[in-house]
């Protein structure tokens, strides 16, 4: 057990530091981009990927160096550290470039891995619907064949990024007399393709990150099918699969160092809130499940760059993380008192951080997984207890009742 | 960066965990409970030696293995597993520790040998009544080499053949070692929660004792020595605690209700996911804490701290909702769910309280922040 870089890892993060200082951005959006930031942000993933810093445990044959996970893990702990992650990049190449090239045929997956490492060209994920989130397999979106294209009609919801997307890997239903996950198929789309709108969502924080996309008689070619006809929950899974994999050793996390950097400056009564008993015993609780999650993540890591595959212990982070940060910030608001209520980032402390966490955690509790279905796979998957009663599995999905 | 243990100490854990669970199992600790004469399994206790065990991170000149603390924190968490009804805390992380940490040479020679054979039970005396002591209220004092003042409870203090005693020389506060054999002590045992761990009210009358250590240094000295236990104390914590998960989920897919195992329904189904996480945060913060203990790193403090908060309350969620999970039948006498909720309580004190620890933690990243 040994928690210091070995003399190749030390040597890897100098090199990793030298170039970030040398050639790192000032700063760069995280959401809700205009033109000019996503540019920002293409530029220096562009460099990222000239330089080797791009997905850098992919292979040579996909563009990558071909490094370790834990110089992957080095590279996201210092670029993190700078603040310089975006999101924008994350859905394509963690989930949807590694379902191409898993499903695509050849020509497809040269045409489209480098672009994407390049940051190019931006994926987005078409799974989520109105009436399919938690339960992904029952999507609606129709698919069906005509000559040898599918014409596809349906509405797809969450879709983060969709609005400056550049493709997307979309799941629709092309058997509705199957049960719900023996009749998907999955497809890459073109986004600008005629017949497809979309709608960004005003999210109760204010942001608008992911979208509604309606697609109407959209014509995606057979060629652009992933896997076979019907088969498209095992390729959704493959998707999924990637995205558990696709944990960094990134920033974030310390929400704990923020709440004690505030209670330093705030006062309770005549104290200083940091002296306060009750503000105490929350920091202790923060810290030691912030720290848990990050050396959960280290153990994940270790099993990883030994080529085994990573136990069910990452599936746990979002549900201790989403839930920590709300109530890190709910607590935050309180220590301001009457204040608290001031969401103006030019006067409120820490520019209204907490204030833009207390909107923004009621969100990441659902997305990607809520808290409930999280707890489920890992009752399920880790602890081996019996599966939800599917009162929907052995029926046609069109015999399937229908609410809301 | 390697964040698991190595080979060898994975076949350390399995062999011990099947060398306990077959010869030792958590039965053994309801023999001690259920007999109000015994205060540990003696049988045990020299079985353990005879594995080995005892000198496990113990040098090699006196008769130890030479092993590093991680691996004495492999055995500890398989020793959290089976309820391991044995003075090891008390004579391993306390007095061994002690002697290793403040020492002298001589005191070394004399008294590890003898830890390491069995031969020798150790006990930590600090508390003097409820709360955490400190400079302020600490009353027993030493005067020319005799100690005289009462200390309660001491875990493993009925059995015990030497002490390490925190007391105050000339108004400042220091460790020392008592023999209990010897004269001006008189014992008392007291009735605990977890009886499988005994603990006593101690009296002290001039009792001989020889100084550990730095003069003054009593409280620095009881800092870094509960450190260390606490870090392996999160690792018997760790090993009950995925006990207590593994019984709840074994029973809850045996048990019907309503025509279905229990352990199909939700309610039950979160509440052991969420023992699950618990108990891997704490797993990890554990292993943290035994690298910092191992390599002796300048992040102890923090992590040792962030090991016991993290350790004490997975132990405790985890030992109580296996009872819950149990029903009317985890609440009898028979059931072993008691047993383990005892033990969780036991190890949640017997290092000083969760809430203390959070304090003291908080205490430690301000102080880093400064730094």
């Amino acid at each position: 057990m040994d928690f210091s870089d070995t003399s190749e890892e030390a040597a890897y993060r100098a090199q990793v530091c030298a170039w970030l200082d040398a050639n790192a951005p000032d700063r760069l959006p995280r959401t809700a981009p205009t033109s000019e930031q996503l540019r920002a942000a293409k530029d220096w993933q562009a460099k990222k990927a000239a330089a080797g810093y791009a997905q850098i445990s992919w292979a040579k044959e996909w563009g990558g160096p071909g490094g370790t996970t834990m110089q992957n893990v080095i590279y996201n702990q210092e670029e993190g550290r700078r603040g310089l992650a975006t999101g924008f990049f994350g859905i394509g190449l963690g989930m949807c470039i590694p379902t191409v090239i898993a499903f695509a045929d050849e020509v497809t997956k040269k045409r489209f891995v480098g672009p994407a490492l390049r940051g190019e060209e931006i994926w987005c994920q078409l799974f989520s619907e109105p009436a399919a989130g938690s339960d992904l397999a029952a999507v609606r979106t129709s698919a069906v064949p005509d000559g040898d294209d599918w014409v596809v009609n349906g509405q797809k919801i969450w879709t983060s990024g969709a609005h400056y997307s550049d493709y997307g890997i979309v799941v629709t239903r092309t058997n509705r007399d199957a049960p719900k996950h023996k009749g998907l198929t999955m497809f890459w789309v073109d986004m600008t393709s005629p017949g497809i709108e979309v709608r960004p969502i005003n999210q109760m924080s204010g942001e608008s990150g992911f979208n509604e996309v309606f697609f109407t008689d959209v014509r995606i070619p057979d060629g652009q099918r992933l896997g076979a006809v019907d088969n498209g929950w095992k390729v959704s899974l493959v998707t999924l699969m990637n995205e558990r994999l696709s944990i960094g050793g990134g920033g974030g996390g310390a929400d704990y160092a923020r709440f004690m950097e505030l209670a330093r400056g705030q006062t309770v009564g005549d104290e200083p809130a940091l002296a306060h008993s009750a503000f105490r015993e929350k920091i202790a609780d923060w810290y030691v499940r912030t720290e848990g999650m990050k050396h959960t993540r280290m153990r994940s890591l270790t099993a990883l760059s030994r080529g085994e595959t990573p136990g069910p212990e990452s599936s746990i982070g979002k549900v201790v993380a989403a839930l920590q940060a709300l109530n890190v910030a709910e607590c935050a608001i309180d220590m301001l008192d009457a204040y608290g209520i001031i969401d103006d980032p030019e006067i409120s402390p820490m520019r209204g951080a907490f204030q833009s966490l207390f909107l923004g955690m009621p969100g990441l509790r659902i997305a990607g997984g809520t808290d409930e279905i999280l707890r489920n796979i890992i009752a399920e998957r880790v602890l081996g207890l019996p599966g939800e009663i599917r009162v929907d599995k052995d029926v046609a999905f069109k015999d399937l009742p229908a609410g809301r | 960066m390697n964040f698991d243990f190595s080979d060898e100490q994975k076949f350390l854990r399995s062999e011990a965990r099947k060398f306990l669970e077959s010869a030792w199992p958590a039965a053994r600790a309801r023999g001690v409970v259920d007999d109000a004469a015994q205060s540990h399994d003696a049988d045990m206790w020299r079985a353990l030696a005879e594995q080995g065990w005892l000198g496990i991170a113990i040098p090699e000149p006196f008769g130890g293995l030479g092993l590093s603390r991680i691996d004495l924190c492999v055995i500890a968490e398989e020793l959290g597993r089976v309820l391991a009804p044995v003075p090891f805390a008390s004579t391993l992380y306390f007095l061994a520790e002690a002697v290793m940490l403040a020492g002298t040479a001589d005191q070394q020679a004399d008294i590890l040998p003898r830890i390491v054979a069995g031969e020798l039970i150790g006990a930590f005396a600090s508390s003097e009544g409820p709360g955490v002591p400190t400079p302020a209220t600490l009353r027993t004092t030493v005067s020319g080499g005799k100690l005289t003042g009462v200390k309660l409870p001491v875990t493993d203090g009925g059995i015990a053949d030497l002490c390490v005693v925190l007391a105050s020389e000339d108004g400042k506060p220091g460790l020392f070692l008592v023999d209990l054999n010897g004269p001006g002590v008189s014992r008392e045992t007291l009735k605990t929660l977890d009886p499988s761990r005994g603990a006593a009210r101690i009296a002290f009358t001039d009792a001989p004792a020889t100084p550990l250590g730095a003069p003054g240094a009593g409280f620095d000295l009881a800092e870094q020595l509960l450190d260390r236990a606490a870090v392996l104390l999160a690792f018997e914590q760790v090993g009950l605690s995925d006990r207590c998960l593994e019984m709840a989920r074994d029973f809850a897919l045996e048990r019907y209700a309503f025509g279905r195992v229990i352990g199909s329904y939700q309610a039950i189904k979160h509440k052991l996911a969420d023992m699950y996480i618990n108990n891997t945060l704490a797993r990890s913060n554990a292993y943290y804490g035994a690298w910092a203990l191992g390599t002796g790193a300048a992040e102890l403090p923090v992590a040792a701290a962030a090991a016991r908060v993290s350790a004490c309350h997975a132990a405790a969620y985890a030992a109580r909702e296996n009872i819950q999970t149990h029903g009317g039948i985890g609440y009898t006498w028979e059931s072993d769910c008691h047993l383990y909720y005892r033990r969780a309580r036991q190890l949640g004190l017997v290092a000083g309280a969760s809430i203390a620890w959070k304090e003291r933690l908080v205490g430690r990243l301000e102080q880093r922040n400064a730094a």
